[in-house]
């Protein structure tokens, strides 16, 4: 069943088109990696499906429902989580407020708990450190600061940009542990900037290859992580 | 001993004035990043809704008549109402828009209060003698302090850790505080940007009409400029401050009440009718010395 549908989405920046027509859908449970060189609208595409820049033309939709024009906290309150680049940790709030602030939208609170713990356990770090301030972390630290925070929200469709920058391989791991073991068991759709090809080769899923604010590639993620096709699609010219 | 009581009792009073009214302008400021310029107004507004709209010089006095623990809570509310209205007629249109804009609409909207109250009033300030027991002095180690200072600093204390317990406490206030650093990653969580707007509006109309309430016992007259000189300093407060941050103001707006005071009775003689530039000549210079404030906040990232 499809969950997340983008149908022919643009996005300008003034003179610039960051997105050009971009479509896909996306089911429940499913895995979409996006991958492109840099200026390839990757994080705008992420961007405007969680509210944040304004679609220029095309439809958004959600469970059937049209999102495009939605507030970014409507759009968080139908179940779309986004970590964005940067990851814009509120550096004045604790580390357990920086969680907390996602669970406004909730009302399960025996579930928010479990959440919780289930964060901390998976990031013992956060929890050692949850009553210090988020500013003092590090830029991995915020990572994770940052992906666990989204995950506070339950989100139904998880959109996360570039969670490997600044992890140490051996979290990053635990980090896709995680998110494929959230995948399986409460069917959570993930969607994923990466730019490390290993990791869609290892998580399987779908994958499009964006350039200049167009998808130029698509398919099975095993497949075109291992193919030529990457590098020419990212040079324009195959190896030899 | 006592004249330094007094001095101390005279700083800390005119220094609480001055940080309830900057708390106000930064609590907007940090979740909007407009200067709100209407807050003097809105100052005015609360003292003239205390009386029956007419043109004599006399006051005729109507909501004044109430007994202060009615009237103190329908002021506030005139207070939070005229500030929320004024977010959600004309504010909220320029959210978008660039800070110098809506500083612009700000006056606007000043200018809007003022003359209503121009028509309703007519220029001429009026006497009101609210709560006259308030300006009988007691006695503190000697000194003889007014009643009303005594009850401005207590109010400002109190009011301060109320805010504060608020602003770490509760729910809403984890949302305002999330929301004055980084306003699209707060709204990217869920929390609803019209709620903490309209909140920090109404929260910082309150703190208007407690600075109206204060100054109108302690002059006696109601005039419709009375709210400009008091968010003039308030907004020289939270800029020294560092704009966003309400430590900051809150201690900045106490820094301006001491050295004014401290001015006023430290200048010599002649130099005492220009104890205003000697104050404004110090705030010249901590900006010098620190143009983002004395109080930085964390972050002065634009909102979207």
């Amino acid at each position: 069943m499809t969950l997340l549908t983008l149908d022919k989405v643009s996005v300008r920046y003034g003179q610039l088109r960051a997105l050009r027509e971009v479509s896909f859908d996306l089911g429940k449970g499913e895995t979409l990696f996006v991958t492109g060189p840099n200026g390839a609208g990757k994080s705008t595409l992420l961007k405007a499906i969680a509210g944040v820049v304004a679609v220029a033309s095309g439809t958004i939709g959600l469970d059937g429902k049209v999102i495009t024009s939605c507030a970014p906290e409507d759009i968080a309150r139908l179940g779309i989580s986004l970590v964005p680049e940067g990851r814009e940790i509120f550096g004045s709030l604790t580390i357990e407020e920086n969680l907390r602030l996602g669970t406004g939208i909730r009302s399960d609170r025996a579930a928010i708990a479990e959440d919780l713990a289930d964060v901390y356990a998976v990031f013992p770090m956060l929890k050692e450190r949850r009553n210090s301030s988020a500013g003092v972390l590090s830029g991995g630290q915020q990572q994770m600061l940052a992906i666990a925070r989204a995950l506070m929200t339950r989100p139904r469709v998880l959109a996360i940009d570039e969670p490997s920058l600044g992890l140490a391989p051996k979290i990053i791991d635990q980090v896709y542990e995680t998110l494929l073991k959230l995948r399986d068991q409460r069917g959570l759709t993930l969607l994923i900037v990466e730019q490390s090809s290993t990791r869609a080769l290892l998580s399987g899923g779908r994958m499009i290859l964006m350039r200049s604010g167009e998808i130029i590639l698509q398919g099975d993620a095993r497949v075109l992580a291992s193919g030529h096709s990457l590098t020419k699609a990212y040079f324009g010219y195959e190896e030899t | 001993m006592t004249a330094l009581l007094q001095i101390a009792f005279d700083a800390l009073s005119l220094g609480s004035l001055y940080a309830i009214c900057a708390l106000g302008i930064a609590l907007i400021f940090g979740v909007m990043r407009l200067v709100n310029f209407a807050q003097g107004d809105y100052i005015a507004f609360c003292v003239f809704a205390l009386l029956w709209p007419s043109i004599d010089a006399t006051a005729i006095v109507f909501l004044g008549n109430l007994p202060w623990f009615v009237l103190v809570p329908v002021v506030l509310m005139f207070g939070a109402g005229i500030s929320v209205a004024s977010e959600i007629l004309v504010f909220r249109r320029f959210r978008n828009a660039n800070p110098a804009t809506m500083m612009i609409a700000s006056f606007a909207v000043g200018f809007v209060i003022q003359h209503v109250l121009l028509l309703l009033f007519s220029s001429r300030p009026k006497s009101i003698n609210l709560w006259p027991a308030l300006g009988l002095p007691v006695e503190i180690l000697g000194a003889r302090i007014p009643l009303l200072q005594l009850i401005t600093i207590i109010i400002t204390v109190a009011i301060l850790i109320a805010l504060t317990a608020f602003l770490r406490r509760t729910r809403y206030g984890l949302e305002m505080r999330a929301a004055a650093e980084n306003f699209t990653m707060a709204r990217m969580l869920g929390v609803r940007a019209n709620g903490v707007i309209m909140l920090a509006f109404a929260v910082s109309g309150a703190l208007a009409a407690a600075v109206g309430l204060i100054r109108v016992t302690q002059t006696g007259t109601a005039d419709i400029q009375m709210g400009a000189s008091v968010m003039l300093v308030a907004f020289i407060a939270t800029v020294i401050g560092g704009l966003g941050s309400l430590t900051g103001a809150v201690l900045a707006g106490y820094l301006i009440g001491a050295a004014s005071v401290v001015m006023q009775v430290g200048l010599p003689l002649e130099a005492r009718p220009f104890r205003d530039a000697f104050v404004y000549g110090a705030v010249i210079v901590s900006l010098i010395w620190r143009p983002q404030g004395l109080f930085a906040p964390n972050s002065t990232k634009q909102r979207i």
